[in-house]
Formats: C-alpha cells, sequence, structure tokens
C-alpha cells in the first residue's frame, strides 16, 4: 500500500517554501516513514527546529511543533524531554544551525546523552540566507561570503558527535533515501542522543556557484563522494580525500540523562523520605 | 503545617518560594551573585520530582525553561547581568510565543562582566528592553524578605495569567542578605495555574484574539497538536506576514499587559499622607530610603516613601498624583540614572525629580538620602 503522507502533512500550509530540487523534502519523507516504522502516535511526538530552510520542517508536519531561534533547538528540546521523558522529541536542523550557532549546545548534548533524535541535513550552505559559507563548505568551495573558495577548513559533524558522546551517529544521503530512512529509524529507537547526518543538495545557493546549477548533477556529486564505510575500511587516506563516509558509523550503550535523572529524583526523595 | 521562623538568604528563599509557587523544572548556568538559587534548586527540585539542570550557558538555560514551560512544567531560571544580556535573544522568543516562564536578574555592577560581588541596580532598562522588537513584559522588584517572598510568588502567577515571562530583579544585598521570615502554610498561598483550552483540538487556535486577550496555551503531548515560531504569526501559529494580523496580534500583547494594570502594578508608601518630599525607591535603595524618611521625620520634616514594586509595567498614574502635591521628588538608585527617567516622564515637570546617583558598588546609605531630604525642604 502507498505510504500516506497527508497523514503526517499539514495539506493546508502547502505549497511549502522549498526550491525545486531541494533536499530536505527527501529528508522530511524518511523521516515522517521512519516514525511510522517505529510506531509513534504524532500526539507524542515534539519535533523542534531551529532557524534556516530545513528549520521551516515544523510548520509543515502534523506534530507538536517548535519553530525557535537560530541555532536553539536543542536547548529547547531538552527542556521538553526533561519536562515529559516518556514523550518523543527530535530536532531537525541546517548544517549552520546545528553546527555553527547551535555548535556548543550540539556538543553538550551529545556528552549529555539525552533520548533526542538530531537530524542535520547538510547541504554546505547557508540557504535561506542567501548563499553564505557555513561550516560545512569544503575547503575551496564557493560561497557568497567565500568568492574566492572557502579558507576554513570544513567540519566533520560526526567525528564531532562521536567525539563528544553521541551514541548513535550516522550518515547518510538524499542519493539513497531508503537507507536515510533506516538510519533514521534505528536513531529514533535508539536509547540516548542520536545524530543522523544527511548529505543533502542546493542547487540554488550552493550548486549554482560551484559547476552543479541543478539538482540531479549536485545529487550526483553527492552519491559519487560518500563511501560506504564497510568499503571505506579498505581505503586510504589518500584516497577518502574530499570523501565522505556514510553508513551506520558509531552506536554504542551508555547512561541516557533523563533515565539517570529519574534515579537522582528517587535518591533526593529517599533521603528527604518521600514516597515516590 | 505552620513552620517556624527563619532565618533566609534571599536567594535560598527565591528557589523555596518558586517551588510553593509550583515550580518543578530549573535550568542556569553559575554566575555571581545569583548562584546559590541553582545551588538551592539543584537539592530541592528533585525532592518533590522537579527536574534541575545545569545547561551550557546563559542561552541554553534559557531555552530550556520555555521548552519544558510548553510542556506544561513551570520554569524559572536565575541569573546576573552579563547573564541576562545572554538571555534576551530567547527572551524576546518568550514574549512572541507567549510562554510563561520566570527570569530572576541578581543584578550586578556593569556594563560586561562590572562588579560581579558587588550590588547595582544597572538592569532596570534592559529588564524592560533587553530584548529586540517591541513587547511587553512584567519586571518586580521587591525590598524585604517577605516580599521576596510574595514577589516570587506572584512572578509566577502573573506569568501563567498573562502568558508573559516575569522579571524578578534582585540585587546583590537582597540576595545574599538574611532576614527572618516564616513560610507560611501552602493553604495561605493563592496559585494560578494558566488557562487550558476547552474546545476541542480540531477548534483549538493558541493565538485566538476572540479568546480573550490572553488564550488559553495548551501543553504539547495533550492532544492539541499546534505550531509554535518566533515569527510573527496567525491565531493557528503559522508564520505570516499580513500586516493586518500582525498589526492585531501587536496589540492584543500590548493589551494583555497594559489593559490589565489594576491587576499587575503594586507598590508601597510609607508616610506618604502630609509628605511635602517625597522619596521614590525600589529594591535594596527602598531599604534605604524607609530609614532616611523615619529619620526626616523625627527631625521633624515631612518626608515620604513611594516604593514601586512593579517597575514595569511602571503605576505612572500614582506617582504623577504624588506628584501634584509634593515639593520634590528624590529617586536614589545605584546606577547613574535609570528608573529616574520613567519618573520625570510621569511626572512631567509638575515637580523637581533629583536623582541621586552611586555606582562603586557601595549602596546609598540613609545619611546621604537624608541629608538630600533635608537640602529640599
Amino acid at each position: 500500500m502507498a505510504f500516506d503522507y497527508e497523514k503526517y502533512l499539514r495539506m493546508d500550509r502547502m505549497p511549502h517554501m522549498w526550491c525545486p530540487g531541494c533536499g530536505i523534502g527527501i529528508v522530511v519523507k524518511a523521516m515522517l516513514r521512519a516514525i511510522e516504522k517505529v510506531g509513534w502516535a504524532q500526539d507524542d511526538v515534539a519535533i523542534v527546529s531551529g532557524i534556516g530552510c530545513t528549520s521551516r520542517t515544523p510548520g509543515y508536519v502534523d506534530f507538536n511543533t517548535l519553530h525557535t531561534t537560530h541555532g536553539r533547538a536543542l536547548t529547547f528540546a531538552t527542556g521538553l524531554k526533561l519536562a515529559r521523558p516518556d514523550k518523543h522529541v527530535i530536532v531537525i536542523s541546517g548544517d549552520g544551525d546545528a553546527a555553527a550557532i547551535g555548535g556548543n549546545h550540539f556538543l553538550h548534548a551529545c556528552r549529555r546523552n539525552i533520548d533526542i533524535t538530531l537530524i542535520v541535513v547538510n547541504n554546505y550552505i547557508y540557504g535561506m540566507t542567501g548563499g553564505q559559507a557555513s561550516p560545512t563548505t569544503p575547503f575551496g568551495m564557493r560561497a557568497s561570503t567565500a568568492p574566492y573558495g572557502a579558507v576554513d577548513p570544513a567540519m566533520d559533524i560526526c567525528q564531532v558527535a562521536i567525539a563528544a558522546g553521541a551514541t548513535y551517529v550516522a550518515r547518510g544521503t538524499v542519493a539513497q533515501g531508503l537507507l536515510l530512512e533506516r538510519y533514521i529509524a534505528n536513531g529514533l529507537r535508539h536509547k540516548g542522543f542520536s545524530v543522523i547526518e544527511a548529505m543533502s543538495d542546493c542547487p540554488v545557493q550552493y550548486g549554482r556557484r560551484n559547476r552543479m546549477p541543478n539538482a540531479v548533477e549536485m545529487i550526483q556529486w553527492i552519491r559519487d563522494h560518500g563511501v560506504p564505510i564497510a568499503r571505506a575500511k579498505d581505503m586510504s587516506p589518500e584516497e577518502l580525500e574530499g570523501k565522505f563516509i556514510t553508513g551506520e558509523l558509531h552506536v554504542a550503550e551508555r547512561v541516557e540523562y533523563t533515565e539517570e535523572y529519574l534515579r537522582v529524583i528517587e535518591r533526593a526523595q529517599k533521603a528527604v523520605g518521600v514516597q515516590a | 503545617m505552620a513552620k517556624e521562623i527563619r532565618l533566609w538568604e534571599g536567594n535560598h528563599l527565591v528557589a523555596e518560594a518558586a517551588i510553593l509557587a509550583g515550580c518543578r523544572f530549573f535550568a542556569g548556568y553559575p554566575i555571581t551573585p545569583s548562584s546559590e538559587i541553582a545551588e538551592y534548586m539543584a537539592v530541592r527540585l528533585p525532592q518533590v520530582g522537579g527536574v534541575f539542570i545545569q545547561m551550557e550557558d546563559e542561552i541554553a538555560s534559557m531555552g530550556a525553561v520555555i521548552g519544558a514551560s510548553l510542556a506544561g512544567v513551570k520554569s524559572m531560571t536565575a541569573t546576573s547581568g552579563p547573564g541576562f544580556s545572554l538571555k534576551q535573544e530567547n527572551l524576546g522568543y518568550a514574549c512572541m510565543a507567549e510562554i510563561p516562564v520566570v527570569v530572576v536578574d541578581v543584578m550586578r555592577g556593569g556594563p560586561s562582566t562590572g562588579l560581579p560581588t558587588h550590588p547595582s541596580q544597572m538592569d532596570v532598562m534592559q529588564a524592560r528592553w533587553g530584548t529586540h522588537g517591541d513587547h511587553w513584559i512584567i519586571a518586580l522588584a521587591p525590598a524585604f524578605i517577605d516580599e521576596i517572598f510574595w514577589a516570587t510568588v506572584r512572578s509566577f502567577n502573573l506569568s501563567e495569567k498573562f502568558r508573559v515571562p516575569v522579571i524578578l530583579l534582585l540585587d546583590e544585598i537582597l540576595g545574599h542578605m538574611h532576614e527572618g521570615f516564616r513560610i507560611p502554610d501552602p493553604s495561605e498561598i493563592e496559585i494560578v495555574d494558566r488557562a487550558r483550552p476547552t474546545v476541542p483540538p480540531e477548534r483549538y487556535y493558541p493565538y485566538d484574539d476572540t479568546q480573550g486577550d490572553v488564550p488559553p496555551l495548551a501543553p504539547f503531548f495533550s492532544g492539541y497538536r499546534f505550531n509554535v515560531t518566533g515569527l510573527n504569526h496567525d491565531k493557528a501559529g503559522f508564520p505570516t506576514t499580513n500586516p493586518e494580523i500582525i498589526q492585531r496580534d501587536m496589540e492584543r500583547q500590548r493589551r494583555k499587559i497594559m489593559g490589565h494594570l489594576d491587576e499587575i502594578l503594586w507598590w508601597a508608601e510609607h508616610r506618604l499622607e502630609d509628605a511635602e518630599i517625597a522619596v521614590v525607591a525600589y529594591g535594596s535603595m527602598g531599604r534605604s530610603a524607609h530609614a532616611a524618611v523615619d529619620r526626616a521625620r523625627a527631625m521633624g520634616i515631612r518626608a515620604g516613601l513611594f516604593r514601586p514594586i512593579s517597575l514595569w509595567p511602571f503605576p505612572e498614574a500614582e506617582v504623577a498624583r504624588l506628584a501634584e502635591r509634593v515639593k520634590a521628588i528624590l529617586v536614589p538608585e545605584m546606577n547613574m540614572g535609570q528608573l529616574v527617567f520613567e519618573v520625570e516622564r510621569v511626572v512631567a515637570g509638575r515637580c523637581p525629580v533629583i536623582p541621586i546617583n552611586k555606582v562603586g558598588g557601595i549602596p546609598i546609605d540613609p545619611p546621604e538620602i537624608l541629608e538630600a531630604i533635608r537640602a529640599r525642604v
């Protein structure tokens, strides 16, 4: 049976504001299918975002939705999750939102291992504000604020997530929607902080400046630059230069923040003789 | 259960009062002179089933309290000047999205890192206008231990009633002083909870002005699925650039505060009945002024004190009436002059307004205020 997207979309909000060919739609599809796969009720899910193209997702999907300030989505999400640990909180962010202005919050959400799923749509650029360089713009590539090529080395969001303590880290691409859906579903099921990076295209702001002016060319570029983790194991650093590794990069078990805080409450109440 | 009178530190009493007012979530970042509020909450909140979290920064703390409040849990954060500056971004979000939260600012000197361990009253204007854009807000400035307790409870009640962030302004003197206080029995404490929708979910709009100036707010995860944004939005909470909708929504946001002054304004008067010199002072300077007025009266000088406790909105009509019947109004403040601007605005030339300012981290003491009173007789 065909997947019923309308069940999850606010059809009265259509048409959406994303450009033709934008990869965000593929990521949103994968997210909705993953939510259906894990069987969560819409009333039990909050979708939180910051600012930017990706962050407009909450307006279009029929859940408890929260569009916050630039880079701060994880902070609002942390409050929501701590207030209702029994419910599900998903954050959807762009690369600038998650890795630049939200970089500090990102590190600490990973460190806490709080049971939130973060989906980062990485299209290497600030799309909404006019194609400025982001922390993931590849070295030497062009942006409106990097007219001679980016000088800053690009950040590897997944490596940062692993180093900071996230317990589920996967990277997919919009060229492989079904794999992306599987990673998101596994991230949703995972108890702890999950990061799914979705390599995505922005033909209008990134592709046009970097000789990939349409979506097909840019998605092909993404497909050709991704290396599955199994194959990457046999490749030298030179061979991996300029490529990114896809797949489930890190899965670990570690104490989850809201569960540990429930134990804090138990200990505190026991100490003052309160019956929980 | 009647509790005994005990010595309370101002900061600790804020925390205990918050818990009695129903606060069950606190997110904060350490900063002097407010840190004792966080430390006390870290101990007490889990005992009552609540959550304390030390966030990575002030911005994160402010985001977290908004998130928790949106899930239906009464939430508070506490900070001091530099941290209050960082919170302003998300404070504006709470104004725009109309999420109730309480922000305690135990003022210290500034700008920048200023005077960490000394008192000041330099955040009066930041409390009103710190965040960008037009917005309406409530700020309370208690002066005595019992007022600290009731102002904290009232901060929660007003934030819930009007779906607005409430700023509780203390200063280092009030935060760190110890005074005797008996915690009232819970039955003596009025608790206000935000209105929740009674309509079915398909007919619920979180910003619907036909529901009054303060529309009901459904908690997330309660079966009412809606959108919240910091963008200008329509009655359903979706972004809009429609000028008429924005105008109407902003007018409602102003009206929900400025149209309900009788429920918000709060002030105290001391020996004003036949006063010819009035002192307008708040917070710890209200205490100095109280003592100075008593000393002036003992010398036969007809002095009196008007002490605004709600600084924002400001009790304008009351101060304007006062200006009609006194020879001068003195405004002592631990800053270079902030609330004095508001006093001058509402006095509008009816009598002279004389600022008394001191910023070195040492309070203006009663003899200094007494001297200024004597100079005007």
